[in-house]
């Protein structure tokens, strides 16, 4: 599934592209890899400040953010605040995941916000910085994201479902500065993450 | 018949829940209510049985105790009365660095509304400590406690939200 046109009301004056349309994560450039930090590091429970997708910071973070979840093993997502940066940008990527359904590839979205959410399913989550417990959180399985694409600053809507559309909304809430810890179904939602020998 | 209140609490091992299931079934104990979990590895067990005197019942496991590494008791309680009118229920987390009365804190505000805890757990994971409690709040008592569960954990240096809890009824 891709996205489709609306009258996004990000940015009256640009132009809103359904879908990445031919955004691509190489053109951010060269990223770095940066530590991921663990809760109870206080930015992970702070609100990230918008950004100026355009900026060459935060181009540079994009690509920081994509290089990082490459080398992370099983990394499906990083947002800012989990390299230490309270900013609103995140980098999807669940290519290949047994669960995924509708798949955009790698992308990163500045200052995301979620338009629409529906059709709610509870699901087992992890998060590289709580590294020993998981939990199980009700997400929306359908749903609709605006945000803007970093470098180009073109504002997109995805439309997506199933395993992205969680992971969007686990990433967008690290934006906002809430873990799955937030969200968490009941007292016996959470898990200590299973060792395997 | 007693109704009686049994907890087995001690070192984990394979067949416990078994050995203690097969003393109750051979008093002719009902099992009633009963929950089982492992606490940093440790075996803890409480349930609730309908059954023969506390004595009997605690003469009876005690060979399960012989070697010191489980703890049993039986007590006798006195069967429900009435159920107390359920409120509205609420999911509360909390999260931040390990520190002393993070769970005194934060239920002593949910007590101070009225709100009965019904389920509650911690966990322990490096630093991090998290706890999450379900509880039932009086009607619009959730009305200003969540700023007052913010000023409290903001006092701690932790992290607190507080939601309706969301059944999935089926």
């Amino acid at each position: 599934m891709t996205g489709q046109a609306d009258g996004s009301d990000l940015d009256p004056q640009a132009e809103t592209y359904a879908g990445l349309g031919d955004w691509t994560p190489e053109a951010l450039g060269d990223g770095r890899v940066l530590p991921v930090v663990s809760a109870p590091n206080p930015v992970l429970s702070r609100a990230g400040t918008e950004v100026d997708p355009t900026a060459r910071e935060t181009v540079q973070l994009a690509a920081d953010l994509i290089a990082t979840m490459r080398v992370s093993p099983g990394c499906v997502g990083l947002a800012a605040p989990q390299v230490g940066v309270g900013a609103q940008v995140f980098a999807v990527n669940i290519t290949g995941h047994p669960k995924a359904v509708t798949v955009h590839g790698t992308f990163v979205l500045c200052n995301a916000r979620v338009v629409e959410a529906t059709r709610w399913k509870a699901g087992r989550e992890g998060c590289m910085s709580v590294p020993d417990l998981t939990g199980d959180v009700k997400r929306a399985s359908r749903l609709v994201v605006e945000g803007v694409l970093p470098g180009s600053g073109k504002s997109v809507r995805l439309v997506t479902d199933g395993f992205e559309a969680r992971a969007l909304q686990h990433e967008i809430d690290h934006c906002g500065g809430l873990l799955f810890l937030d969200r968490v179904a009941g007292a016996h939602a959470i898990y200590q993450r299973k060792v395997y020998l | 018949m007693n109704e009686l209140a049994i907890t087995v609490i001690g070192r984990d091992r394979p067949g416990i829940v078994a050995d203690v299931a097969e003393v109750l079934a051979r008093l002719g104990a009902n099992l009633t209510d009963s929950t089982m979990t492992r606490l940093r590895g440790h075996f803890a067990m409480t349930l609730i049985c309908v059954g023969p005197a506390a004595p009997e019942v605690e003469a009876a496991l005690a060979p399960l105790a012989a070697d010191g590494q489980l703890l049993a008791t039986v007590r006798a309680v006195t069967p429900d009365g009435e159920t107390a009118p359920a409120g509205e229920p609420y999911v509360m987390a909390v999260h931040g660095a390990d520190r002393m009365g993070i769970v005194a804190a934060m239920t002593r505000v949910l007590a101070a509304a009225g709100g009965n805890v019904t389920d509650l757990s911690t966990r322990l994971a490096g630093s991090l400590y998290v706890v999450v409690a379900e509880v039932d709040l009086p009607p619009g008592a959730a009305e200003g406690l969540a700023g007052r569960l913010a000023d409290a954990a903001a006092g701690l240096g932790v992290e607190v939200t507080l939601r309706p809890a969301e059944p999935d009824l089926l």
